[in-house]
C-alpha cells in the first residue's frame, strides 16, 4: 500500500459541519410532527419501594390530556445485554431508584404535561434501600431484584499464569486501595425521542411505527422497541437525526425512548419527550463508582512479575451494560504491557441508585488510574525512571497475550517515545520547582468489540453503494454519527477507493429502514469495523466500473488507477501526479462541465468518442457510465466480522476484551498544586496516541484532545455526589464539567503503527487516550508535593487532607465549623448517612453548646 | 395565562406573534418561529447553549423572557451566515474541527461574534474568558482557539481584499 492517499489522511471538515455551525442541522428534540404530543415522564421520589397503588383518574380528565401509561402498559422486561433483562419501560411493582419511570403523560402541552403529572396518586410501601456496593454485597432481604442473591449481579473470578509464584519471585510487592467516584457523561444534547405510528392501508388499523432517537445504537434500539411492544421488528423504523453527543450514555436503550412509543400507540397520536437536564442525569449509565484493591509485583529491574484486583462496581439498580463493564475491567489489564501472571476478582454490585452503563473509556479507566498509580510507586522503589519502567514491560507484538489477547500493531514504544521527547521530560523531570510536577501514564482500548453483545454469526457492519449515471455515489451505512465523524471517515474511505472527489458522497446512515445492519457506535468500532466494511462495498464497485473502463481503454482492469475523478492506466509506468497537464485535466476536481459531459454521453460525444478509438483515461462519469451501460445498476456491498482468532479465549467471560485491534496512548502532564488550598492546576498535557493511521487528522486530534479533556474532568473536579439515593448535584454548574478557564493546553501527537487489518490501517482514536491522564494526573502530583492520592477526582479537600497526612499533622476534618448538624461523613457513600454524626451528642461549635462553655 | 399579542423582531425581521408573557425567549424562537439553531442543554443558564445576541449582548434565551424582548433586536445562530454562504467563523469552526457533535455550536457561535465585534484582536487569555459560559462536552475547547484565530484572519484578509 503506497502512503501517497488523495482524500484520507488530509485534515478535512466533518461532511455535517455546516450543519452544526449555521443551526439548520436537526437533532431529535428539533423534529415536530403534526399533531404531536409532549411526554412527560413521573419519576420515584424513593430509592426503594413497592408500589402498592398508581390512580391516574385524576390526570385523565386534566383537560389537554390524551393518554397516561403505566408499567402494565407494556409489560415486558428488556435490557441492553440478553442477560440483563431486568429492566421495564415503566416500573412493574417496584422502584429501584430515584428517578425510576412511573408513569408518563402524553399531553397537547409541556405545562399540561407537568400538571397532570401531579394529579397521579401513587401509594408506595418504602423498603430499605442499599447505597453502599460492600454493604450491599451482605444484603439477606429486601434484595433490589428477586433473583439477585446478595444483590450481586455478577462476579468472576480469572486466574491466568500462576499470580502466586509470580508474586514470590517480585522483589517489590505494593498493595493498596483505590477509589474511582461516579462521573457521568454530560452531553450536552438531552436524550430525546419522537415516536409516531402510522395507519396500516391494508387493515386499517395502527401499522408501522417510527422512532427518531437519539441513539448511538439504532437496531439495538429497533430490537428492543420490537420485544418491548410486541412487534415484528420490520413494522419497526428506527432514525437517528444528528445526535448531540454520546460518550455511551446513548449506547443502550434509554427509558424514555421505549415510554415515548408505548406513549404514542395509547395516544393515537406521536409523542415527543425529551428530558430536562436533571432527567439526564437520573438516567445516567455513566462510569460507576469502582473501588480497587491492587497488587502489583515486580523484579528489581522493573519487570512486572504479577498482578492481582479485585474491583468492586457500585452499578445502581439495574444491569444496563454491567456485566461487560465488570469484565473490562479484568480484560484489559492486559494488552497495553507484558504481565505474564493476573489474578482478578469482579464483582459488580446492585445498589439503590440510578443505572450505571457505558461509559467513554468503557470499564478501563478507573482500573488504570490504579495500576498506572501503583507502577509509579514502584518505579520510585526500585529507583527506575516512571518512564523507563514502562519501556521494560513492553510486548512483543504480534502475540496473544496471557488472557487471550490478540496484539498485531502497537505503537505504544513510540507514543512513551514521542511524550517523553516533546515534553522534555529527561531534563525537566526532578528539575521543576517545589510545587510543580510531570507524571506520565499510557493507556489502550479497543478498536470494537470482537464479540458482539448478541452472539451471532452476523456481520458487525454493512455498507452498500450505489452509484448512478449522474456520477453521484450514495453511500448507506448504519453507523450512527454521533459526532465523532463516522459520516465523515465513511465519505473518506469511500472516496479514497474510488478516487472520486468528497463532493461526489452522499451518505445516508442510520436508518433502520434505508440502511443495513450496524450494532452502532460504541467500543470505538466505527472506524475499523464500518470503515472495513465501506472499503470492501467501495472496493466491490470500483471492481465492476474498472471492467467497463477496461474495455473502454483496452487494457487491463488491474492496470487502472482512480484518483482524483479520473481513471488511467499505470501503463508507462510513469505515475502522474494530480493536475499533470493531460487532456482533461482540468476536471481534476469536479467540474460543472465534467458532469455535463457524464450526463450527454450518451448522444453523440459517446460515439464520437468511440469513433476515436480507445482512450488513455476516462473521466470518473464516463466510467461509471460505461460500468453501468453494462453490468447494469452498479451496486456494491460490504461487510465487517471480526476474524475468529482475534475473538479470545474460551474461559468464562472471554467474550469481552477481545478486538481485532487495540490503540495506545501515552501521555505527560505537568501540574501545579497549590499546597495552601490543595487546589490543582493542569497547565498541559502532551498526549500521544497511536491510532494506526489517521484518516482524517483534524478529527483524530480532536478526538484525542476530547479524550484528555474529558480524563481531567474525572481527576479533578467531575464527581456524582449521592445521600442516600439523592444526586446532590443534577446540573452542569454544579456536576462541575470544565469550563474553556479551567482547561489545560492539550499536545495531541499522532502516532500511526499502520494496523494489518484495520481500514488503511487505522484503529480507534476515541476513547483510549482518555484513562491515562488520570494516573498521569496524579502521578503528577506526586511529583510536585510528594502524595499520592487514591481517590479520584483530587479535589482541593482530598489534596489537602493528603498533604495533612503526609506532614502528620491533624487530619483535616472537612464538615468542622460548617453546619453543626451536618452528617461527618457527607460525602461517602453508606448506610443511612442522614443520620450519622447527628444524635445526642452536639458538636462542639453548635452555637447552644458554645453559650454552654460561656464562649462568646 | 393568557397569550398576548407581542412583536419580536429576529434576525432583521419583525413578527407579532401571540404567546403567554412568561413563555421564555428560547420557547419561542423554537416552537413559534421554529428557529431550533439555538438549543436547550441544561434549562438553568449553566450551558449556554440557548445563547442569542439582544442588542449585540450575548443572553442566554433559555432563562430570558420573550416579552422582555419586544423592541430590540434579537439575533440567533440562523442570522449569522450571510448571503446564503457561511460567516468566517462558521466555516473555520468546520475546518479546525471547532465543531463535533455541533449541540453547543450555535451558542458559541454568537459569544464568539460578540467577542469579535467587541475585540477583534482578542488574545487567547482573553478568548478563554470569554468562552468561559457556554460549555462544550466534545472538544476540550482547543481546536475552538484555533477556529476563532482562522476566522480572524481570514476576516482581515478579507477586509484587506476588500480595500
Amino acid at each position: 500500500m503506497t502512503n501517497d492517499f488523495s482524500i484520507i489522511g488530509k485534515p478535512t471538515a466533518m461532511v455535517d459541519a455546516a450543519g452544526k455551525t449555521t443551526g439548520a442541522g436537526k437533532y431529535t428534540d428539533d423534529l415536530s410532527l403534526p399533531g404531536m404530543l409532549v411526554g412527560r415522564i413521573l419519576h420515584s421520589p424513593y430509592p426503594h419501594a413497592r408500589i402498592k397503588r398508581i390512580d391516574t383518574s385524576r390526570a385523565e380528565k386534566l383537560e389537554g390530556v390524551v393518554a397516561v401509561v403505566v408499567g402494565k402498559d407494556a409489560p415486558n422486561p428488556y435490557g441492553i445485554l440478553p442477560v440483563g433483562h431486568d429492566e421495564y419501560a415503566l416500573a412493574l411493582d417496584k422502584v429501584r431508584y430515584v428517578g425510576d419511570n412511573v408513569a408518563c403523560v402524553a399531553a397537547v402541552d409541556e405545562a399540561t404535561a407537568d400538571q397532570a403529572l401531579e394529579l397521579i396518586d401513587v401509594e408506595y410501601e418504602l423498603l430499605p434501600a442499599y447505597f453502599d456496593p460492600e454493604e450491599s454485597m451482605k444484603a439477606e432481604t429486601d434484595l433490589i431484584h428477586d433473583n439477585k442473591p446478595h444483590n450481586l449481579e455478577k462476579d468472576y473470578h480469572h486466574v491466568f499464569g500462576d499470580p502466586e509464584k509470580g508474586f514470590a519471585e517480585a522483589d517489590h510487592v505494593a498493595e493498596a486501595r483505590f477509589i474511582a467516584n461516579e462521573v457521568t457523561h454530560a452531553a450536552m444534547e438531552p436524550h430525546s425521542t419522537l415516536a409516531a405510528f402510522e395507519i396500516d392501508p391494508h387493515t386499517g388499523k395502527r401499522g408501522r411505527l417510527t422512532v427518531q432517537s437519539s441513539t448511538q445504537v439504532p437496531y439495538y434500539l429497533q430490537h428492543k422497541l420490537s420485544l418491548v411492544l410486541e412487534m415484528p421488528m420490520a413494522q419497526i423504523r428506527v432514525i437517528k437525526p444528528l445526535v448531540g453527543g454520546g460518550f455511551g450514555g446513548k449506547s443502550e436503550v434509554i427509558p424514555l425512548e421505549i415510554i415515548a412509543a408505548i406513549a404514542a400507540r395509547k395516544a393515537l397520536a406521536p409523542v415527543k419527550i425529551t428530558y430536562t437536564r436533571e432527567e439526564v442525569f437520573w438516567a445516567h449509565r455513566g462510569r460507576p463508582r469502582t473501588i480497587i484493591d491492587l497488587k502489583t509485583g515486580i523484579k528489581n529491574d522493573g519487570r512486572i512479575t504479577a498482578v492481582k484486583a479485585r474491583v468492586v462496581q457500585d452499578g445502581g439498580a439495574y444491569c444496563s451494560y454491567g456485566v461487560v463493564t465488570i469484565l473490562y475491567s479484568g480484560a484489559l489489564l492486559g494488552a497495553l504491557y507484558d504481565i505474564p501472571n493476573i489474578q482478578y476478582g469482579g464483582y459488580r454490585v446492585l445498589t439503590n441508585k440510578p443505572v450505571c452503563g457505558a461509559m467513554r473509556g468503557h470499564g478501563t479507566v478507573n482500573v488504570r488510574f490504579a495500576f498506572e498509580s501503583q507502577l509509579d510507586e514502584l518505579a520510585a522503589k526500585v529507583g527506575i525512571d516512571p518512564a523507563e519502567i514502562r519501556q521494560r514491560n513492553l510486548l512483543q507484538p504480534p502475540c496473544i497475550t496471557v488472557n487471550g489477547l490478540r496484539v498485531q500493531s502497537y505503537g505504544l514504544p513510540e507514543c512513551i517515545e514521542k511524550v517523553v521527547e516533546r515534553s522534555a521530560w529527561k531534563k525537566r523531570k526532578g528539575a521543576l520547582p517545589k510545587g510543580r510536577g510531570l507524571g506520565i501514564a499510557c493507556s489502550h482500548y479497543v478498536s470494537g468489540a470482537a464479540n458482539s453483545i448478541i452472539r451471532s454469526d452476523m456481520p458487525h457492519s454493512t455498507v452498500n453503494i450505489k452509484i448512478d449515471r449522474d456520477g453521484g455515489v450514495v453511500v448507506y451505512t448504519g453507523a450512527s454519527e454521533i459526532g465523532q465523524g463516522s459520516d465523515t471517515m465513511t465519505a473518506q474511505i469511500a472516496a479514497e477507493v474510488l478516487g472520486c472527489s468528497l463532493g461526489r458522497i452522499k451518505i445516508v446512515a442510520a436508518d433502520t429502514d434505508l440502511t443495513p445492519i450496524d450494532i452502532g457506535s460504541y467500543s470505538s468500532r466505527v472506524t475499523f469495523m464500518a470503515g472495513n466494511a465501506t472499503l470492501r462495498a467501495a472496493t466491490e464497485v470500483k471492481k465492476q466500473i474498472a471492467q467497463a473502463a477496461a474495455r473502454k481503454m483496452n487494457c487491463a482492469s488491474e492496470d487502472l488507477i482512480f484518483r482524483n475523478d479520473q481513471i488511467r492506466t499505470r501503463g508507462d509506468g510513469r505515475p502522474r501526479p494530480s493536475g499533470q497537464a493531460q487532456p482533461g485535466s482540468e476536471s481534476s476536481q469536479p467540474s460543472v462541465s465534467g458532469r455535463v459531459e457524464g450526463q450527454i454521453l450518451r448522444g453523440s460525444l459517446q460515439q464520437k468518442r468511440k469513433d476515436e478509438g480507445p482512450k488513455d483515461w476516462l473521466t470518473f462519469e464516463e466510467a461509471v457510465v460505461a460500468a453501468i451501460d453494462f453490468h447494469g445498476a452498479l451496486t456494491g456491498t460490504g461487510s465487517y466480522a471480526p476474524p475468529p482468532d482475534a475473538r479470545g479465549g474460551k474461559h468464562k467471560g472471554a467474550g469481552v476484551g477481545p478486538s481485532p485491534a487495540y490503540s495506545y496512548s501515552a501521555q505527560v502532564a505537568e501540574v501545579t498544586v497549590d499546597e495552601d488550598t490543595g487546589e490543582v492546576t493542569v497547565h498541559k498535557v502532551w498526549a500521544a496516541h497511536d491510532c494506526g493511521r489517521a484518516l482524517n487528522p483534524v478529527s483524530v486530534e480532536g478526538q484525542i484532545i476530547g479524550s484528555v479533556w474529558m480524563g481531567m474532568g474525572q481527576a479533578l473536579t467531575e464527581e456524582m455526589i449521592w445521600k442516600d439515593g439523592m444526586l446532590m448535584n443534577p446540573g452542569l454548574l454544579e456536576y462541575r464539567s470544565p469550563s474553556s478557564v479551567e482547561s489545560p493546553e492539550v499536545e495531541p501527537i499522532i502516532v500511526e503503527s499502520i494496523d494489518p487489518e484495520g481500514p488503511f490501517g487505522a484503529k480507534e482514536c476515541s476513547e483510549g487516550s482518555l484513562a491515562a491522564t488520570i494516573p498521569a494526573i496524579a502521578n503528577a502530583i506526586h511529583d510536585a508535593v510528594g502524595v499520592r492520592l487514591h481517590e479520584c477526582p483530587f479535589t482541593p479537600e482530598r489534596v489537602l487532607s493528603a498533604l495533612r497526612d503526609k506532614k502528620a499533622k491533624k487530619k483535616l476534618d472537612l464538615t468542622e465549623g460548617i453546619d453543626p448538624t451536618s452528617p461527618a461523613r457527607f460525602r461517602e457513600h453508606g448506610g443511612s448517612l442522614w443520620f450519622h454524626g447527628k444524635g445526642p451528642a452536639r458538636h462542639r461549635l453548635d452555637p447552644s453548646r458554645r453559650a454552654e462553655a460561656g464562649l462568646p | 395565562m393568557k397569550k398576548e399579542l407581542i412583536e419580536l423582531r429576529v434576525n432583521g425581521r419583525s413578527r407579532e406573534l401571540a404567546f403567554e408573557p412568561s413563555k421564555l425567549l428560547l420557547d419561542v424562537l423554537r416552537q413559534d418561529l421554529d428557529l431550533t439553531g439555538s438549543k436547550r442543554g441544561c434549562d438553568d443558564s449553566s450551558c449556554g447553549a440557548c445563547t442569542v445576541l439582544v442588542d449585540g449582548i450575548p443572553m442566554m434565551s433559555c432563562t430570558l423572557l420573550a416579552a422582555s424582548c419586544e423592541g430590540q433586536d434579537i439575533t440567533t445562530v440562523e442570522g449569522v451566515s450571510q448571503h446564503g454562504s457561511l460567516a468566517a467563523i462558521q466555516k473555520a469552526y468546520g475546518d479546525w474541527g471547532g465543531a463535533q457533535c455541533g449541540y453547543c455550536t450555535p451558542g458559541f457561535i454568537m459569544t464568539v461574534k460578540h467577542l469579535l465585534a467587541e475585540n477583534p484582536e482578542p488574545t487567547e487569555q482573553e478568548i478563554r474568558g470569554a468562552l468561559s459560559g457556554n460549555l462544550c462536552r466534545c472538544t476540550g475547547y482547543s481546536q475552538m482557539y484555533q477556529a476563532i484565530k482562522a476566522a480572524i484572519d481570514a476576516e482581515q484578509k478579507g477586509t484587506a481584499a476588500a480595500k
